[in-house]
């Protein structure tokens, strides 16, 4: 079993109550870091080896340090909880089940950074959720760890949640920067970066909801301890939100040493795949990472067994390999049809594009249209040619990396399941019909080699 | 004339203290939601003047936000608003059965209200409950691990609100 | 010694597609290779210099940078758009010898026009509109978007403007010259991805004194001169420079006037080579609506003489004053290169297909020429 640092105490009973939560040691974390300097703090957080937990998994320690000092200019801390990307749902439970870790964790992390006034903002459909967190706070004030003169530290430090109101995009940053603004959630050319200049003109950082409570045991147990656990660049635990075809859908924390393999199908995680089903490919990261066969998934291109951490999960790059992403681990079973899960993903990222540069505002719809058809028994053989040669063109010459995220899917799922969408094409009537179930990606020894694409 | 309560205002005032000073705009997003929930589920053009001079900025500034963010409705909506999930996780979990299952149901068409305003159906897309597959946003709360006695419970449900 | 503290340079030195120049510090890839000029210099849709914040939205501007700086030679691992990227000493830039560059301008060349009407021959802006230039320059022929275009309610936004909204490329230019010009913006981007839209909301008239450059910032027909529709084409127009003294302070009075005889078809701003409000003595030269609206009389201007035209458009190819026709072949006039493209308006233009050919219409072709 694995090491618990985030969720340990998530089922205490009662532990959403400031009460309870601190008799189980709570605000410890606090306590210690206003007796340090903000600067040694940082340097525990660099010490931990902790990436951001929002997709990227920039360090976090190096991020805090990039943060612009100007004399008197105020700085701000905020908390990405804009979770939208599909297949994530991490930070919610960490939200509902146990907010003053969160709460914890940002006041240590606005003290590192000197930020008097920190912001969350949370996905405006998490309305109960931005409910939870107001009383969470409104408790940790009333226990002087708010305010002003925290704990006679002579810090002060308030906290408010901000709600979106339904836009994927703000999750990047500078768009969420943007919309705590009360603009559209447009995202702004880079640079200046946020560290120098982000919400209102002053330097800001944004970070994960899920690394900004990783601060609290990085505290407790020391940055060095906390970078014994797990392997490589890949220290402490993961959040991992799995769904899909599992049978036990849902929230894990993992320590990032064990297999992929042993994820999906151990009675720990995920239990397996229902009704005796086979496993066909999985998303490992959340939608906007690739696509990967159950072959690759499981074995790297070198045949080595693919572990659940940042570089195994990445093996091979984008030919073979994929990404930690957020720790959406979506999977899908033998039954499940790869063009049709692929054409909800393009829909997705075409309702979500902010509009504001033209290859993702005009690419992400062509490329959902042109999938829709060959879903629905309209598609030519040149289509899957055109589709690739969209992707290419939106990557990488976006604004922002949603152009991106909307290219990878569909590139991920041509590179691998080609023979699946000519299917769909070449038989039109049947692919209404039925699926075309496994054929030869289920089998583990054949790793085929996929054109190299950059 | 539209008016929010002194209460409303007061939290409009709470609100726009949470910002820096001068930056009230940035209160836009929460008072617009404030706005929604007392005006009828949806914002007038009114509604969203009102909105403007609260804050003392442009209307247009309002229109431009409004119009971007899915949750504010620009036209009537019916008096339960059933948003089902329809991206790939919840889809590989059949929420395509159960969008079927309601619009025959409800016999509308998705995007449209029920002849007596109580029920209008919506998809969206993922709405962070990707686990608890197939599921819906109801009014402020998720219903998850929807099934087809679920949706017949929860329309119940929303009609006995209702009377 | 090795702590001596070097100065900075007070120019740095940048090569764009092979030729080096020197720029001062915070100019920007754009700017340098203006600097140079010609083919060099990357089209720019959304980018406008008088104008504080735009930029970085249409993409047809990406370059590759092959050397970020002497300090850190690293090439760039994304093309960057030109226009809002800085410069720094050492840098190396490919425009046009760039095989990426090319890739994705056409790319981006393919995603502007994919839901444009393509209207050419009824648009007022045909001729002087820099998605026609570019579509000529750097596009394909034909589409392969086998989809309806995306059509918009039509919107009356007063007397003076009137807004094409199936034309525009979303540069967001005239949004800011609401902000930075006028006093009151009521108009705005609405919607968003696909369907973003300039809109008032509620069909309000935009009116500000100074709305009318909102036209001359405009890069297609998305935004015309109501008081010049369906008047004329530009390139049956002659264009003289010409001034008044403007009561309204802001105004610079120095504009162009686009005559047909005796007759003011249009006034607008003077505009520099790239198609930008020319400036004099530093300052921006926008004019007011009363300028560019009400003086539709000889009389009620100083006429300077013919302006010039020099940028590559269409109308270059006109036939104005006192220019003359050159007798060398192509590659000699342009200085060894070839025209990127020539082409033929049937191939590009859904609407002027062969059987309304335009050379069979008798006078300046009118837009109840073409049953729409
Ligand atoms: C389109 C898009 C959506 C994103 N959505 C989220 C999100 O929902 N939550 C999140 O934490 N980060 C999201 N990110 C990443 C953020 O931009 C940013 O990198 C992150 O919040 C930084 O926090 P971290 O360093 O703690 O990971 C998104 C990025 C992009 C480009
Ligand atoms: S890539 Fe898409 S979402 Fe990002 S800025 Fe451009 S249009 Fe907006
Ligand atoms: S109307 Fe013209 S100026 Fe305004 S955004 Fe569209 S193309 Fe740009
Ligand atoms: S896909 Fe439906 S909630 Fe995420
Ligand atoms: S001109 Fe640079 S992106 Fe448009």
């Amino acid at each position: 079993m694995g090491r618990k640092l985030l969720l340990e105490k998530a089922h205490v009973e009662g532990i959403r109550t400031y009460e309870v939560y601190r008799r189980e040691g709570g605000y410890r974390s606090v306590e210690k870091a206003l007796k340090m300097a903000p600067a040694d703090i940082v340097e525990e957080v660099k010490k931990s080896g902790l990436r951001g937990r929002g997709g990227a998994g920039f360090p976090t320690g190096m991020k805090w340090s990039f943060i612009a000092k100007p004399e008197g200019i105020p700085r701000h801390l905020v908390c990405n909880a804009d979770e939208s990307e599909p297949g994530t749902f991490k930070d919610r439970y960490l939200m509902e089940f146990i907010p003053h870790l969160l709460i914890e964790g940002m006041i240590v992390s606005s003290f590192a950074l000197g930020s008097n006034a920190s912001y969350i903002y949370i996905r405006g459909e998490y309305a109960w959720v931005a409910e939870i967190l107001e009383n969470a706070i409104a408790e940790a004030r009333q226990n002087g760890w708010l305010g002003k003169n925290i704990q006679g530290s002579g810090f002060d430090c308030e906290m408010y949640v901000h709600r979106g109101a339904g836009a994927y995009i703000c999750g990047e940053e500078t768009a969420l920067i943007e919309s705590l603004e009360g603009k559209r959630g447009n995202p702004r050319i880079k640079p200046p970066f946020p560290a120098i200049k982000g919400a209102w003109e002053r330097p800001t950082v944004v970070n994960n909801v899920e690394t900004l409570a990783a601060v609290v045991p990085i505290m407790n147990i020391g940055g060095e301890e906390y970078a014994k656990i797990g392997v490589g660049k890949s220290t402490g635990t993961k959040l991992i939100s799995a769904c899909g075809n599992i049978n036990k859908p849902g929230i894990y924390e993992i320590d990032m040493t064990i297999s992929v393999e042993e994820f999906i199908f151990s009675e720990e995680y995920c239990g397996g795949i229902p009704n005796g089903k086979k496993l066909k490919a999985c998303i490992p990261g959340g939608s906007s990472v690739p696509i990967l066969p159950q072959n690759l998934l499981l074995t790297t291109a070198k045949g080595e067994k693919r572990m659940m951490n940042y570089e195994s999960l990445s093996d091979g790059g984008f030919a073979t390999g994929s990404m930690m992403g957020s720790g959406g681990f979506i999977v899908l079973d033998e039954d499940q049809c790869v063009v049709r899960h692929t054409m909800t993903l393009a829909r997705f990222y075409h309702h979500e594009s902010c509009g504001q540069c033209s290859p993702c505002r005009e690419g992400t719809g062509w490329m959902e249209r042109v999938l829709k058809n060959i879903e629905t028994g309209k598609g030519k053989m040149s289509d899957i040619d055109l589709l690739w040669d969209i992707q290419r063109k939106i990557e990488g010459n976006t604004i922002c990396p949603l152009g991106d995220a909307a290219a990878w899917p569909i590139a991920a799922a041509i590179r691998h399941f080609r023979d699946e969408f000519e299917w769909h094409i070449k038989n039109p009537e049947e692919a209404q019909r039925r699926n075309y179930g496994l054929a030869h990606y289920a089998d583990p020894i054949h790793v085929p080699t996929p054109p190299v694409t950059a | 004339m539209i008016t929010f309560s002194q209460e409303k205002l007061a939290k409009v005032a709470e609100l726009i203290s949470h910002y820096p000073q001068g930056r009230q705009k940035s209160a836009l997003l929460p008072v617009l939601h404030l706005a929604q929930d007392e005006f009828g589920g949806w914002l007038d053009t009114p509604v969203m003047d009102y909105v403007a001079g609260l804050l003392n900025i442009e209307p247009i500034e309002v229109y431009e936000v409004a119009s971007f963010y899915s949750m504010y409705n620009l036209k009537p909506v019916g008096k339960f608003m059933f948003e089902v999930c329809q991206t790939g996780p919840c889809m590989l979990n059949g929420s395509d059965n159960i969008i079927d299952y309601i619009k025959q149901k409800l016999n509308i068409k998705v995007g449209e209200t029920t002849a007596d305003g109580m029920f209008t159906l919506k998809t969206v897309e993922c709405l962070g409950a990707c686990g608890y597959a197939p599921m819906m946003q109801l009014g402020k709360n998720y219903r998850e691990h929807l099934t087809k006695e679920k949706v017949d419970a929860i329309i119940e449900e929303c009609r006995a609100k209702a009377n | 010694m090795a702590d001596e503290v070097k100065a900075p340079p007070a120019n740095f030195k940048v090569t764009i597609d092979n030729i080096t120049i020197e720029v001062a510090p915070g100019t920007t890839i754009l700017t340098a290779a203006r600097e140079i000029g010609g083919d060099v210099t990357p089209p720019a849709m959304c980018f406008y210099s008088k104008l504080q914040g735009s930029g970085g939205k249409c993409r047809t501007c990406l370059v590759e940078v092959a050397a970020g700086s002497t300090a850190d030679p690293r090439p760039m691992p994304k093309l960057v758009a030109s226009c809002r990227t800085t410069v720094m000493d050492g840098m190396i830039v490919k425009n046009i010898t760039s095989d990426k560059v090319k890739d994705a301008r056409a790319g981006v060349v393919e995603f502007l026009l994919l839901n444009h009407p393509l209207d050419c021959p009824i648009c007022d802006q045909a001729g002087e509109c820099h998605l026609q230039d570019l579509g000529y320059e750097h596009g394909k022929e034909g589409t392969r978007y086998e989809f309806p275009r995306r059509t918009f309610e039509k919107e009356d936004i007063g007397p003076y403007i009137q807004l094409h909204m199936t034309r525009c490329i979303l540069c967001y230019r005239c949004t800011y010259v609401a902000d930075q010009l006028t006093d009151k913006r009521v108009h705005g981007i609405l919607d968003r991805g696909e369907h973003a839209e300039i809109s008032t909301y509620i069909s309000k008239a935009i009116e500000n004194d100074f709305s009318g450059n909102m036209i001359d910032v405009c890069p297609v027909g998305a935004l015309t001169d109501k008081t010049f529709r369906f008047k004329n084409r530009v390139w049956f127009t002659k264009p003289v420079d010409a001034h008044r003294n403007c009561e309204n302070p802001k105004c610079c009075g120095k504009t162009t006037l686009w005559l047909r005889g005796e007759e003011v078809f249009r006034v607008t701003a003077r505009k520099d080579q790239w198609g930008e409000v020319q400036s004099f003595d530093g300052k921006p030269g926008w004019i007011c609506n009363t300028c560019r609206f009400d003086k539709k009389e000889t009389k009620d201007w100083t006429i300077e003489g013919p302006t010039l035209i020099n940028r590559h458009s269409v109308i270059a190819q006109g036939h104005y004053v006192g220019v003359i026709k050159p007798k060398e072949t192509l590659q000699e006039v342009m200085g060894g290169r070839e025209p990127l493209l020539l082409m033929d308006i049937h191939d590009v233009s859904e609407v002027n297909k062969l059987n309304i050919d335009l050379s069979k219409i008798q006078g300046p072709a009118h837009s109840n020429d073409f049953n729409k």
